[in-house]
């Protein structure tokens, strides 16, 4: 069977590096990555795997690309770094640039396939591998490249500065004070039980949500804070772009704003990738068996204040919804549960989808690829039919979205493929509906 | 020739196989070390639950998907590692020799179970052919070592029944038990012993560090 010709996709990030790179520093750079780097799990994992293909089903690209078996878990392995290995780093770079395109923009990471896989073999990981080698070639997707840079110099995800960044607290703890009249966002309370950390985008075009959580945290009668200075960005492309150096730097600087704060723990807004970089990928790096301050999760957090009744919920809100289990909280800690909870605590007719929990499937946003922009965003949308089916059937005219690149993906989607359903985080939904004690109702 | 093949190349065959295994295992631990993360989450308590799901039919989600393939490979498996062991004639040679023995099957069992090896090696040979994803994943060394695996069983199955000159098939199927135990080391058959590694550290990642399930 003849598989449908790729589409050309123009990235400069790919194009033009590749121009720079010669034989040698391929080969010394593979070797670098393949010797220094990996170990055990490269050798047994290709070892082990019996090329049974069992993963492909496991992926959202290749079912929503109609069985295309170079999109199956395996076969975007055997299209990089089986051939790698094979030729001993000996490769062109046309061929550095369709591995960055594969492990860049047509995975995830979300790690579906290694719940499918009798051997429990990581594909996800051997796929960060590839992308390692690319990124220490300088070849990445230009837009999720700047993300990176914007990182390595400011330490947030979008060229925020810090005036820009307390200003936008300022004017949203005045927002909040439009419905909660003693909201705050108290910057650099030190000893404060809670540091709150959001993502770079937040201030940048999601600015509202900080004024929620200011609501939410006054309502609730938090004791928290969140840094004026760098740290407050808990995001962290660089650690999918496979620039693990920087993407320890952002973390160890996250974790230092808290030290600085003496926070016992830190709450993060609603995302998965910064969980993950925070919890595993980043602390990982910095020989970190677990985060060395505990990192709550906002879904953790809501599931908290709503059982413990420091959030009431008034009135339910009504419209049929459903929700996105994000790969790398639910699957990625299990926080399936509690995602439940609160859904039924605030909605009247929650849908669920199917499947769900761990099996889920990946919004294909995250992973940093929607953060490869809006060159790949066709190959991203495409690469998700079946996300579009999953939720249609449901039925539902809102889908909650925890984390913030599914969110994104999951607007994409919704558009894409005509559902006309309406995607909402959910700190939206639980100021729609949480009660604010008289006292502290704006007039 | 048969003297060579059920003497000498019988001992190397078997040190060769668990000499190689130990080296590998070794060396996998060895480079375990340097993996940094594997240690630290490393659990039995997860490890063994995740070895458990996939080891027991139908205990995973991508088992009970593919109910034809699941038993196709259940079946494949405990006939590969118990036939020979539990063989009548493999049980006389090692009581000739070694003066051991232990529990048999009954020939007419053994023989089946013959069958259903070879049977299940046909569905995985044509499974590779016919499916994109598989096909597209397979290389010459996967027809080669499906018929390392499969030919012991062929093999044996003729000589047994001595359908063919059976000095010659029996030479044929000793030398193709060899050859397996050789492989088994350092091809993909070594997923013998790496799937419980490979699966312990993937139960204790997912059980231990990431509090979710992998089945
Ligand atoms: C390495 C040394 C081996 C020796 C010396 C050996 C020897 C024999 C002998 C003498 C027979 C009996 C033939 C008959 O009944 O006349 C036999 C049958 C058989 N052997 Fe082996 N064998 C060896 C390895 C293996 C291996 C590694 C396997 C499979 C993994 C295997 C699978 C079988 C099977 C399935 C039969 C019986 C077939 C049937 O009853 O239909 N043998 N073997
Ligand atoms: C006893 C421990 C073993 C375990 C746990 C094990 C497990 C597996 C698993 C999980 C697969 C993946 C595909 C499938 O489900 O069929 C597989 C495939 C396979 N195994 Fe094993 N295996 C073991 C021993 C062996 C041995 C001793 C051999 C032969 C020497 C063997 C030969 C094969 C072959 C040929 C395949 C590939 C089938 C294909 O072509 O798709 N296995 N095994
Ligand atoms: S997108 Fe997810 S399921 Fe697909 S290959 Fe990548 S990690 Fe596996
Ligand atoms: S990764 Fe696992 S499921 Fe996929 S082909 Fe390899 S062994 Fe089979
Ligand atoms: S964006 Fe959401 S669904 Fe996609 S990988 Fe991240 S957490 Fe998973």
């Amino acid at each position: 069977m003849a598989e449908p010709a790729r589409s050309i996709v123009v990235d400069p990030g790919l194009d033009e590096t590749i121009k720079k790179l010669t034989p040698e520093r391929i080969e010394s750079t593979i070797k670098k990555v393949l010797t220094k780097e990996a170990a055990a799990r490269l050798k047994v994992y290709m070892q082990t795997c019996v090329h049974c293909g069992l993963c492909a089903e496991a992926c959202h690209f290749y079912l929503s690309h109609d069985k295309d078996p170079r999109f199956s878990p395996v076969g975007k392995v055997k299209q990089t770094l089986w051939e790698i290995v094979r030729k001993k780093g000996k490769v062109d770079g046309e061929f550095i640039k369709n591995c960055s395109r594969i492990a860049h923009t047509e995975c995830n990471v979300c790690r579906r396939c290694s719940m499918y896989c009798p051997f429990g073999i990581d594909m996800a990981y051997l796929l960060l591998l590839v992308r390692r080698i690319c990124a220490q070639l300088g070849v990445v997707p230009q837009y999720l490249q700047d993300t990176v840079n914007s990182h390595a110099v400011t330490l947030n995800q979008m060229w925020v500065k810090q005036d820009e960044w307390i200003d936008t607290l300022q004017w949203q703890e005045e927002d909040a004070q439009d419905e909660v009249k003693n909201a705050r966002i108290p910057l650099d309370v030190e000893g404060a039980e809670i540091m709150y950390s959001v993502i770079g985008p937040e201030p940048k075009f999601l600015a509202q949500l900080l004024g929620n959580i200011s609501m939410i945290m006054t309502v609730a009668g938090m004791d928290w804070t969140m840094p004026s200075f760098d740290g407050w960005d808990n995001s962290n492309m660089a650690m999918y772009s496979g620039d693990f150096e920087t993407m320890a730097r952002v973390e160890r600087k996250h974790y230092e704003a808290a030290f600085k704060l003496k926070a016992k723990k830190i709450v993060m807004g609603e995302c998965g990738h910064a969980f993950r970089g925070a919890v595993y990928d980043g602390s990982k790096w910095l020989s970190w068996k677990q985060s060395p301050v505990p990192v709550i999760h906002a879904i953790q957090f809501y599931y908290e204040l709503i059982r413990d009744g420091k959030i009431k919920i008034g009135k339910k809100f009504e419209k049929p919804i459903t929700v996105q289990d994000p790969c790398n909280v639910v699957r990625g800690r299990g926080l399936g549960e509690m995602l439940r909870y609160i859904m039924n605590a605030v909605c009247e007719d929650f849908r669920d989808v199917s499947p769900r929990f761990e099996h889920n499937y990946c919004c294909a946003a995250g992973g940093g690829v929607i953060n490869c922009g809006p060159p790949w965003k066709k190959s991203r949308v495409e690469g998700n039919r079946v996300k579009a089916e999953q939720f249609k059937a449901t039925g539902a005219e809102v889908v909650v979205t925890p984390c913030h690149n599914c969110h994104s993906g999951i607007e994409d989607i919704v558009d894409y493929y005509n559902l006309g359903m309406h995607v909402k985080f959910f700190s939206e939904i639980l100021v729609e509906v949480m009660e604010i004690p008289e006292d502290m109702k704006a007039e | 020739m048969y003297e060579l093949v059920s003497g000498p190349l019988v001992w190397i065959s078997f040190i060769v196989f668990i000499g190689g295994s130990l080296y590998q295992l070794g060396s996998m631990l060895k480079l375990a070390k340097k993996d940094k993360v594997i240690y630290p989450y490393m659990s039995l308590k997860y490890g063994l639950r995740s070895i458990i799901h996939w080891i027991i039919p139908f205990a995973s989600t991508n088992m009970r998907k593919r109910p034809v393939m699941t038993i196709m490979t259940f079946t494949f498996h405990i006939c590969l590692v118990l036939t020979p062991i539990l063989l009548l004639s493999h049980n006389i040679l090692w009581y000739q020799s070694w003066k051991i023995s232990w529990w048999t099957l009954p020939e007419a069992t053994t023989d089946i179970m013959t069958v259903i090896v070879i049977a299940a090696s046909i569905f995985f040979l044509m499974r590779r052919l016919v499916l994109s994803e598989v096909r597209f994943v397979t290389f010459p060394s996967d027809y080669l070592l499906l018929a390392i695996a499969a030919a012991p069983f062929l093999t044996g199955l003729v000589a047994y029944h001595q359908w063919l000159p059976y000095k010659t098939m029996l030479i044929l199927h000793i030398l193709s038990g060899e050859i397996m135990l050789i492989a088994i080391p350092f091809t993909r058959l070594s997923h013998m012993f790496y799937f419980f590694f490979t699966r312990a550290y993937m139960g204790s990642e997912f059980g231990a560090v990431r509090n979710s399930k992998d089945w």
